[in-house]
């Protein structure tokens, strides 16, 4: 008796297993969700009018990862009103904030599992609108999991202002716009204006532009830098710089390739960590940051607009951004950083609404000066832009009253992210975390790229990396 | 007919009483140690949203991970990261082990001094990481510190020496743990019948011998205990360096541990590839248990 009871158990036990092995391999093996019919269509019919099915849902699903869109909404978007931290209601639909923070990557982890559980799930449940970065939004545009804007009705006229770069991050492969922003993040290098008198005699944004314009330029200027007792900045301060500038992608036919201006990236870098005219401080850390007070001795940092405030520590007695000690000029070349793009979900039973929260918040000029004034954001209009850079509104305290806006603008127009591909965010981490151990002399080049290609293949075990 | 036993028979409560452990042990332990293995004969991966397979690949995935030569480096990492920091644990902990159990010398305060090097114990792994990671950045006050009295001329780059990153790792984790071993051992050593200590000081031997010659070969059990226990531990490391080295093992993976090289398979959710290295870990960890079990219990007959 006691032996069946004991074998009984294993048997249970196994098949018990066997079950959880299959039904997590159910649920696993994806099925990309059918375009609904209308909406195909629409996109067959060219330019004709989409009729959107009338809303259903009672339900708005939004997932992001901060609460940054949720106080733009709460603060720009009329008719949006707070319930309590997590919901709101717009007219008689109720709002659900779904917000996973990105560390460790558990918004994406947790925006995956919704996305591919979205044909079954309840119309309750249904992601409706989520949030993308740059640094991986084709992962999610580049599927059907994304809707196409102008399957929601929303035109081309619509989105005229807006930078095209923008548009390019959430651009699939076959052309279609899948997102929208209303931010604009071109950035430039932000130099600290005590030690530009210093070390190039003059902080006038003009010149200081001239003496890094190039990387040459830049590098020379890094050295009278380290000579007048300051670092220029960290090794990752520059990376974004050179891989928005690349010519080609990541992964080329399923295999990794360095692009060359990524190898200029390593060859300038480790020239310059030689002559101790950068560091190798990894970004938000500690010793990074210690640029932000004048005894931390860094001549730049480079940041888009968001950076002045969010990033300076403007508000601490004692730091460079309190006093007003920061310049700021385009930089060597152009480039952006940072981002919120939305999209629309396929599947949504809030349609109509969905597109009209992308019309407003990404399109709608006084809305976007509106953040752009409250919110200090660089936003996505080019006419709201030149606005900024032709009024004093534009000038900030941060910078000692210069107003950044125009360059701003002209590096947003200078942007070319053709070249962005869907395994961006891996490949860049990544590089830069191997290539720490070649500028720091504990591996040679060759080494450090091995062991990049080892992590590349670790994340993306189906990219060849040899 | 069956025939009604007059015996009372209580046995069936003792199994009543293990359904609960049962229950656990096989919902937590079971199930997901027979998946592990079952999940390692797959390819199963998910790269950014298409998820590849599962499609069964027989052995392939133990191959690829004998073949690309990480799991001995990474073995070697973990194994000189525990050493370094489980000797000066057993040691320390044997000594003050013998402090306190040893009634000749009159220790004050003993509950005090328990708590406090129990202490380190309580504080998240990760917390603790966080802090040595704080303290000895290149700006922190240890580097600080130094430069002021002179030791170093520019701030030292601690985390960018395969030395000082594992000796840290070292350091944390034995400062973590000689707590709790020392509470262990003490229990041990308190079990010891008392009369034979006497008998010893009463045969003239001194401190050291008593130590050597009574306390240690008693102490075996719970030496051995001690030691299975924090060898699967130290095989397991991975929140301290994790979170020291901000999960890259830097320099050049010198500090990059084996649960850490697992963690790695999260991000594309690589279950065969981290089924089929759990499943060399477990084996690692039985044979090495059974070594040490096997050496330590060698004179005992």
């Amino acid at each position: 008796m006691k032996k069946r009871l004991v074998s009984l158990l294993a048997m249970a036990t196994m098949t018990a297993t066997m079950f959880a092995a299959c039904g997590s391999s159910d649920t696993a093996s994806t099925e990309t969700p059918a375009t609904d019919g209308a909406a195909t269509e629409a996109t067959d019919s060219a330019d004709a009018a989409v009729e959107l099915p009338e809303d259903t849902g009672k339900v708005l699903n939004i997932y992001g990862w901060n609460e940054e869109f949720k106080s733009r909404l709460t603060d720009h978007y009329a008719g949006y009103t707070e319930v309590d931290a997590t919901h709101g209601k717009i007219g008689d639909v109720d709002v659900v904030w779904n917000i996973t923070p990105s560390t460790d990557n558990a918004y994406q982890n947790n925006l995956d599992e919704a996305l591919l559980a979205q044909e079954s799930a309840s119309a309750d449940d249904k992601v409706d609108l989520f949030l993308v970065e740059a640094d991986y939004a084709l992962k999610y545009v580049d599927t059907d999991y994304a809707m196409a804007l102008k399957d929601l009705g929303i035109t081309d006229a619509d989105l005229a202002d807006q930078y095209k770069y923008t548009q390019d991050i959430v651009t699939d492969s076959n052309g279609n716009l899948k997102g929208a922003s209303w931010q604009a993040c071109s950035a430039g290098l932000i130099y600290n204006r005590e030690a530009a008198k210093e070390v190039l005699g003059t902080d006038d944004p003009t010149e200081v532009q001239a003496a890094v314009a190039d990387w040459s330029k830049y590098s020379e200027t890094a050295k009278k830098v380290a000579d007048a007792g300051y670092t220029m900045c960290s090794v990752n301060d520059t990376y974004r710089v050179y891989s928005n500038n690349v010519s080609g992608k990541w992964v080329q036919d399923g295999k990794v390739v360095i692009d060359k201006n990524i190898d200029k990236w390593v060859e300038d870098s480790k020239a310059l960590v030689d002559a101790k005219a950068e560091d190798t401080d990894d970004l938000w850390g500690d010793d990074w940051g210690k640029g932000k007070r004048p005894e931390g001795k860094v001549f730049c940092y480079f940041g888009p607009a968001w950076f002045f405030n969010f990033s300076l520590d403007a508000a601490d007695e004692g730091t460079i951004a309190n006093k007003g000690g920061w310049g700021f000029c385009e930089g060597p070349q152009s480039y952006y950083w940072g981002g919120t793009w939305i999209c629309a979900a396929t599947g949504t039973d809030n349609a109509n609404l969905v597109k009209d929260i992308i019309l407003t918040m990404t399109t709608d000029k006084a809305v976007l000066k509106d953040i752009a004034q409250k919110d200090s954001d660089c936003v996505n209009s080019k006419t709201v832009l030149a606005e900024l850079a032709a009024d004093e509104s534009g000038n900030l305290d941060i910078l000692g009253g210069q107003n950044p806006y125009e360059q701003l603008a002209a590096g947003a127009e200078g942007i070319d992210l053709s070249n962005l591909s869907a395994y961006d965010q891996g490949c860049n981490e990544e590089f830069q975390k191997a290539m720490k151990n070649y500028f720091l002399g504990k591996a040679t080049k060759d080494e450090a790229i091995d062991m990049f290609k080892k992590a590349v293949h670790e994340k993306y075990p189906d990219v060849a990396v040899d | 007919m069956a025939k009604k036993s007059k015996v009372v028979r209580y046995n069936k409560w003792g199994y009543i009483f293990l359904i609960p452990f049962l229950v656990v042990f096989i919902v937590f332990q079971l199930i997901p140690l027979v998946s592990t293995i079952y999940n390692s004969f797959f390819e199963n991966y998910r790269s950014g949203l298409t998820q590849i397979g599962p499609n069964f690949v027989g052995i392939e995935n133990y191959k690829t991970i004998i073949t690309n030569g990480d799991l001995p480096l990474y073995f070697k990492n973990t194994m000189i990261m525990w050493i370094l920091g489980f000797i000066p644990q057993i040691v320390l902990s044997l000594l003050l082990g013998a402090w306190f159990t040893d009634p000749s010398l009159r220790l004050k305060f003993q509950t005090f001094f328990k708590t406090v090097i129990y202490m380190p114990n309580l504080i998240m792994a990760s917390a603790f990481a966080m802090l040595f990671f704080t303290l000895f950045a290149d700006s922190g006050p240890i580097n600080s510190l130094l430069i002021q009295i002179g030791v170093f001329k520019e701030a030292f780059k601690f985390m960018s020496h395969a030395g000082t990153v594992r000796g840290l790792v070292a350091t944390m984790n034995c400062l973590m743990w000689f707590g709790n071993t020392t509470i262990l051992l003490m229990a041990g050593m308190m079990g010891i019948d008392p009369s034979l200590f006497e008998a010893a000081q009463v045969d003239g031997a001194t401190a050291n011998q008593i130590f050597y010659k009574i306390t240690l070969p008693l102490l075996r059990p719970i030496l051995v205990f001690v030691m299975i226990t924090s060898l699967i531990g130290g095989l397991q490391m991975f929140d301290v360096p994790q979170i020291l080295t901000n999960g890259t093992g830097d320099p050049m993976r010198t500090s990059m541990t084996l649960i850490m090289y697992l963690n790695k398979h999260l991000y594309s959710k690589n279950f065969g590839l981290a089924g089929a290295l759990s499943v060399y870990m477990f084996v690692i960890t039985g044979i090495l248990s059974l070594i040490v079990y096997k050496f330590t219990n060698s004179e005992k007959n």
